[in-house]
């Protein structure tokens, strides 16, 4: 079989590359803002090393369609100018991942979401027709593996902890529902690839839905009820937080342009 | 048996380097001055994630970012085995962290100073950690066994940190006028609070000579930090960046570096409190303890909830 | 409050190596216990299986009993096979 199939649109290949990409490392910067601030240090080292897991799965992402891109445009592009020259417009991440941290229970629940939707996903995606993406996703798996694992027992201690702890679960899941909608449907770029280098977004739906209803039942927590749901984070229409984070995130390579760090 | 009995076999064990263990008979001040020496380093270690933790979202590339991260949940992760180290010597880590956030127990002042540029990432690794490895490779043998263990795994761990730290400024010192201009100006802030971190002149360190017959310190705060400014003036002229001190010579009779007077004053003065970020660490460190409380709180209530499971 | 309880931690470094104490930490229950030894003390691929134990739960030898514990096997050398005086040319013994 070939490595990359000829008959599909490389940009939808570079832009289905990128929404992945962009949506760890986005996911994974927020999570990097709890570094040294965990409610304990176990947790701080915990929350860290899922950083770095989605730090390193953004770079795999980011350095396939950066090599792309280069063959495309036959102008050497690096990760690094995929993560730091573009703007909030071209980023393609999922709404849920730039949403700010807020308290523990938020951050959980963000992970939870984002973790499991991965999973589901990631797990489609090894028996794609792009050896590449194939290859990150089975090694990325491993890792979204624990994380869900993580999140899940976090959204139980928290659930079927103490009242405080319950309230603040279920506030955090009432926030963060309206943006897990987006997950479940198909970007252009998606649909043209579906099946054959991507996945079928909405076969992985009811898997997730399953998932988060067994967590949730041990957590004594309820599903929210039937809400409008957010998106445009894959076609690069963002909440307000993405542009703070890309001016924090992109500061240095903006202020001094061109230079080797 | 009877305590002078007890002594003499402490003082023997010390003597013939054998370690002491957690349940081992010990002087209470031995036990006194471990707790305040370890949870001190282990405090150093946590507000110092603070000044690095900083830079995290704002670090020039992405490779520069997961190693930065990964320093920084080293720290975390040294904090954490020497507060374990400290409390097979009857402290738990809430008196501990207690101590630290109440203000009455100190931390290594050099975290009281700000992070201003991304130079100042591989400055801190360089002098900081640099400082620190000089301070913590010769404890990797202190009389203490659960010290000397944590120590040889921190140090283990942490022979990337420098090397990360000297990388960033060797990048910067290759790259532009303005990067290495940054470099400079980074060195120029870092210097003194890195010579400080040995701590007092060996004449007003009031604990070293009691430390050194325990053997938990092996060498005194005045060797040690001599032997930094050996080691650094070369690590200098290789990045091609200056040592901000004008009495930095080397002396042929002694086969050292001479350098200049530390400012004591503001040694003292960072100590007492009003280094520039003080407050601001303190504060972070207060506010991530008090936002954690209720989720610890939770933790422990569904791990009781639990526990009624499985006993039924 | 009352404060998370303290685990040690015993990680098997490869297959067919014993479990070895390399530290402790605290945690609610066994399972964070168990998370929590993986992200503190497997970072750098140390490690293939973890146990953890509540440090409360592990009964130790008195320090001061340890002569009357330890050194009487002192004196039983013939318990080593260094004790034996046997020919050169004995073979694979």
């Amino acid at each position: 079989m070939e490595s990359k199939p000829t008959n599909i649109d490389k940009n939808n290949l570079v832009n289905f590359t990128l929404f992945l990409a962009d949506s760890s490392l986005i996911m994974g910067h927020r999570l990097s803002e709890w570094t040294g601030h965990g409610p304990m240090l176990e947790q701080d080292i915990a929350i860290t090393n899922l950083a770095l897991d989605l730090i390193g799965q953004a770079r795999n992402f980011y350095q396939y369609a950066a090599e792309l891109i280069t063959n495309q445009k036959d102008k050497k592009i690096t990760e690094d100018d995929l993560a730091y020259l573009r703007d909030a417009h071209e980023f393609k991440n999922l709404l849920i991942t730039e949403l700010p941290n807020g308290d523990w229970a938020k951050t959980i629940g963000k992970v939870f979401f984002f973790s499991t939707w991965q999973f589901y996903f990631y797990q489609k995606l090894i028996y794609s027709s792009d050896k590449q993406l194939a290859a990150i996703a089975e090694k990325s798996l491993k890792e979204v593996t624990y994380h869900v694992k993580w999140s899940s027992d976090w959204v139980i201690r928290l659930g079927d902890g103490t009242e405080e702890s319950k309230k603040r679960m279920e506030k955090a899941i009432e926030d963060l529902w309206p943006y897990t909608g987006e997950m479940f449907v198909p970007a252009d770029f998606e649909i043209d690839l579906e099946n054959s280098v991507s996945i079928n977004v909405s076969v992985i739906k009811s898997d997730w839905m399953e998932k988060v209803k067994s967590v949730f039942q041990e957590a004594t927590l309820s599903l929210p009820t039937e809400t409008w749901m957010q998106s445009g984070g894959k076609n690069g229409v963002h909440t307000e937080h993405l542009g703070f984070i890309l001016a924090e995130m992109q500061f240095m390579q903006r202020a001094y342009p061109g230079l080797e760090w | 048996m009877d305590e002078p009995k007890e002594l003499e076999k402490f003082d023997d064990k010390i003597e013939q380097e054998i370690r002491i263990e957690p349940k081992d008979w010990m002087p209470d001040d031995y036990r006194k001055m471990l707790i305040r020496q370890i949870s001190q380093h282990a405090h150093s270690e946590i507000v110092g994630m603070l000044p690095e933790a900083n830079w995290i979202t704002r670090a020039p590339s992405l490779r520069r970012k997961a190693t930065l991260l990964a320093k920084v949940q080293d720290e975390a992760g040294h904090g954490l085995y020497l507060y374990c180290a400290a409390e097979t010597l009857n402290i738990s880590r809430e008196e501990m962290v207690d101590q630290l956030l109440s203000s009455r127990a100190k931390y290594s002042s050099i975290f009281n100073y700000p992070t201003l540029s991304w130079a100042d990432m591989g400055t801190i690794g360089w002098l900081v950690d640099g400082a620190a490895i000089m301070n913590q490779v010769p404890l990797c043998r202190a009389s203490y066994g659960p010290y000397a263990r944590a120590m040889t795994r921190i140090c283990k761990e942490e022979s990337f940190h420098q090397r990360q730290g000297y990388e960033i400024l060797l990048t910067l010192c290759r790259g532009s006028k303005e990067q290495k201009a940054m470099a400079q100006d980074s060195l120029n802030r870092w210097w003194w609070p890195s010579l400080m971190m040995f701590g007092p002149n060996d004449d007003a360190s009031p604990h070293t000579a009691q430390s050194m017959k325990w053997k938990i310190k092996r060498f005194s705060n005045d060797e040690l930090r001599q032997k930094f400014v050996d080691v650094c003036k070369e690590q200098a002229d290789i990045l091609g960046i200056t040592i901000p001190d004008p009495n930095l010579k080397w002396n042929e009779e002694r086969g050292h570096y001479d350098f200049g007077e530390i400012n004591w004053d503001e040694f003292w003065n960072v100590i007492k409190g009003n280094g520039p970020c003080n407050k601001e660490r303190l504060q972070a460190r207060i506010e991530a303890h008090e936002n954690g409380a209720w989720v610890r709180e939770a933790a422990l209530a569904h791990a009781e909830k639990k526990k009624v499971l499985v006993n039924y | 409050m009352n404060n998370e309880p303290l685990w040690e931690v015993f990680i098997r470094s490869k297959q067919g190596l014993d479990h070895k104490h390399v530290g402790s930490l605290h945690a609610a229950d066994a399972q964070t216990a168990i998370e929590n030894a993986r992200d503190v003390y497997t970072r750098r691929m140390e490690g293939v299986s973890i146990w953890v134990v509540e440090s409360k739960y592990i009964h130790a030898t008195n320090p001061d009993e340890s002569e009357s514990l330890f050194d009487p096997a002192n004196d039983k050398v013939y318990r080593h096979p260094t004790f034996y005086d046997l020919p050169d040319e004995l073979k694979y013994m």
